[in-house]
C-alpha cells in the first residue's frame, strides 16, 4: 500500500509552495521534510535522492521525483487535474508557464537589492496587471464558467489562485480592475479542500519575511553577490 | 487537412530551437515567420496573437501556442515522443527540465558582459559536465541502450542530443569522460529524421553571432526584464 508522498523542501513557500497546493486540490494527505540547516541539506545530497543535487524533491509512487514541473505535471496527471484531453492540456499548460513566470518574480523578490526593492515591486504588480491578469480575466469572460479550462477544475485553477492570493499580499485590491477574477477568487476559495488548505494550521507557508530568508539564504548557501538587479 | 506548424520568431536558436529539434524528430514539416524588426513584433502583439506579448508563439492545430515548454509538450504528447505511461512521462520531465536549465544557460552566453565571456562559458560548461551530463549518461548505463527512458526515442533524447551538440560548440572535448552519451550521440544523430536535420539546409540555426545578438536586442527590446548577477557573471533573465 502506497505511503503518503513526502516532500523535502526547507520550511517556507519557494518552489515548493504549488506543490503544496496542488496536493491538497487533489485531496492527497503529504508529509514533509523540512530542513534548517546547511549540513541538512547536504546530508540530502549525499544520499544520492536528488537527481541534480537540487530540491523540490518529492518522494511518491516509489519514485524520487524533483523539478517542479515535472512533480506539478504528475499530481495533475494522476489526479485528473489536467483537462480531458490533449488540447485542453496544451491550454492549461499555457495558462500555469504563465503563471510560473510570475510565481517566480515574487519568489525572487526578497533577492532585490535595498535601493531596488520598489522599483521591483512595481515591475511585478505592473505585470500582473498588464500582462497576466488580463489573460485569465479575459479566458473567464469568454467562456462563462467556472473555472479556466474544460468544465471542471484543473491545475490551472489552482495554480492561479495561489497567484493571485500572493500578488495580493503585495498589493490588495490588485483585483479590482478584473470583475471576474474576484469572482472566480471568491469561488475557488470556498472549495472544501481548498478552504481547509486556507485555514491555520494547514501545510500552507507563510510569506517570507526576513528572518525565514536569512535561513533559506544559509541553506542554499546563497552568495551574496547573488542580486536581482532590474534595469528599466 | 491539417496546414503545416507555423513558427513566429526571430532568425537565431533562441528559444525556439528546441521546437525545430522536436517537430523534426517527429518528422513534422514546419514553416517559419522570421520577424526582423520590432514593428513587426509589435504588430503580432497588437493583433493579440501573442498570449503573454511574447515569443515563441506556433501556430498549429488551430492554436496560437505560446510559452516552450506548453509547445514542446504539446507536440511530443501528439507525436508519441512522451513515453507510454505516466511514470516513463515524468522521467522524461525530470530530465528534459534539467537540459532546459541547461540549454536556457548557454542561450544567454552570448548576452553575457563582454568582459565576463570566458569566464560564462568555463562556468556554463563546467555546470554541464558536473551536474548534468553524468546524470545522463548514468541512465544510458542503467537502461542499457540507447534511449533514455523506454524503449523508443522520446523528446528526451531529443533534447539531449541538441544538449550534447551546444556543448561541445563551447568544448568540444565534452564529452570524454562519458562513453555512454559518445555512443548515444553517435547512435540518435544517424536516426533518418535527425540526420536530415544536422545536414546544411534544414531548418537547424548556427550558434549566435553579433550579428544575431544585435538583431534579438533590437527585436527584443532587451533592456526590460530582471539580471541575475552572480559574482562577475552577468546572466539576463527575458
Amino acid at each position: 500500500m502506497a505511503g503518503k508522498p513526502k516532500l523535502y523542501y526547507f520550511d517556507g513557500r519557494g518552489r515548493m509552495e504549488s506543490v503544496r497546493w496542488l496536493l491538497a486540490a487533489a485531496g492527497v494527505e503529504f508529509e514533509e521534510v523540512l530542513f534548517e540547516t546547511a549540513e541538512d541539506f547536504e546530508n540530502l545530497i549525499k544520499g544520492g535522492k536528488l537527481m541534480y543535487d537540487q530540491v523540490p524533491m518529492v518522494e511518491m509512487d516509489g519514485m524520487y521525483m524533483v523539478q517542479t514541473r515535472a512533480i506539478l505535471r504528475y499530481i495533475a496527471t494522476k489526479y485528473n487535474l489536467y483537462g480531458k484531453d490533449l488540447k485542453e492540456r496544451a491550454i492549461i499548460d499555457m495558462y500555469v508557464e504563465g503563471m510560473r513566470d510570475m510565481n517566480d518574480m515574487i519568489m525572487l523578490f526578497p533577492l532585490s537589492l535595498p535601493e531596488e526593492k520598489q522599483k521591483n515591486l512595481n515591475y511585478i504588480l505592473e505585470r500582473a496587471t498588464q500582462r497576466f491578469f488580463p489573460v485569465y480575466e479575459k479566458a473567464l469572460q469568454d467562456h462563462g464558467k467556472n473555472y479556466l479550462v474544460g468544465n471542471q477544475l484543473s491545475w490551472a485553477d489552482v495554480q492561479l489562485i495561489e497567484v493571485i492570493l500572493m500578488v495580493e499580499e503585495l498589493k490588495s485590491g490588485i483585483l479590482s480592475a478584473f470583475p471576474k477574477l474576484q469572482e472566480f477568487k471568491a469561488r475557488v476559495i470556498k472549495l472544501p479542500r481548498i478552504q481547509k488548505f486556507l485555514q491555520p494550521g494547514s501545510p500552507r507557508k507563510p510569506p517570507v519575511d526576513d528572518a525565514s530568508f536569512e535561513v533559506s539564504r544559509k541553506i542554499y548557501k546563497i552568495d551574496k553577490n547573488l542580486v536581482l538587479k532590474h534595469m528599466s | 487537412m491539417a496546414a503545416k506548424p507555423i513558427l513566429y520568431y526571430f532568425d537565431g536558436r533562441g528559444r525556439m530551437e528546441s521546437v525545430r529539434w522536436l517537430l523534426a524528430a517527429a518528422g513534422v514539416e514546419f514553416e517559419e515567420v522570421l520577424l526582423e524588426t520590432a514593428e513587426e513584433f509589435d504588430s503580432l502583439i497588437k493583433d493579440g496573437k501573442l498570449m503573454y506579448q511574447q515569443l515563441p508563439m506556433v501556430e498549429i492545430d488551430g492554436m496560437k501556442m505560446v510559452q516552450t515548454r506548453a509547445i514542446l509538450r504539446y507536440i511530443a504528447g501528439k507525436y508519441n515522443l512522451y513515453g507510454k505511461d505516466l511514470k516513463e512521462q515524468v522521467l522524461i520531465d525530470m530530465y528534459t527540465e534539467g537540459m532546459k536549465e541547461l540549454s536556457d544557460l548557454f542561450m544567454l552566453v552570448p548576452f553575457a558582459a563582454l568582459e565576463d565571456w570566458e569566464k560564462s562559458v568555463k562556468f556554463i560548461t563546467e555546470k554541464a559536465t558536473q551536474r548534468f551530463l553524468p546524470v545522463y549518461e548514468k541512465a544510458l548505463k542503467d537502461q542499457g541502450k540507447n534511449y533514455l527512458v523506454g524503449n523508443q526515442l522520446s523528446w528526451a533524447d531529443v533534447f539531449l542530443l541538441e544538449v550534447i551538440l551546444m556543448v561541445e560548440e563551447c568544448k568540444s572535448d565534452a564529452l570524454s569522460a562519458f562513453p555512454k552519451l559518445q555512443e548515444f550521440k553517435a547512435a540518435i544523430s544517424k536516426l533518418p529524421r535527425i540526420h536530415k536535420f544536422l545536414q546544411p539546409g534544414s531548418p537547424r540555426r548556427p550558434p549566435m553571432d553579433e550579428a544575431g545578438l544585435e538583431a534579438a536586442k533590437k527585436l527584443f527590446n532587451l533592456e526590460k526584464g530582471l539580471l541575475f548577477k552572480y559574482s562577475t557573471i552577468v546572466l539576463v533573465e527575458l
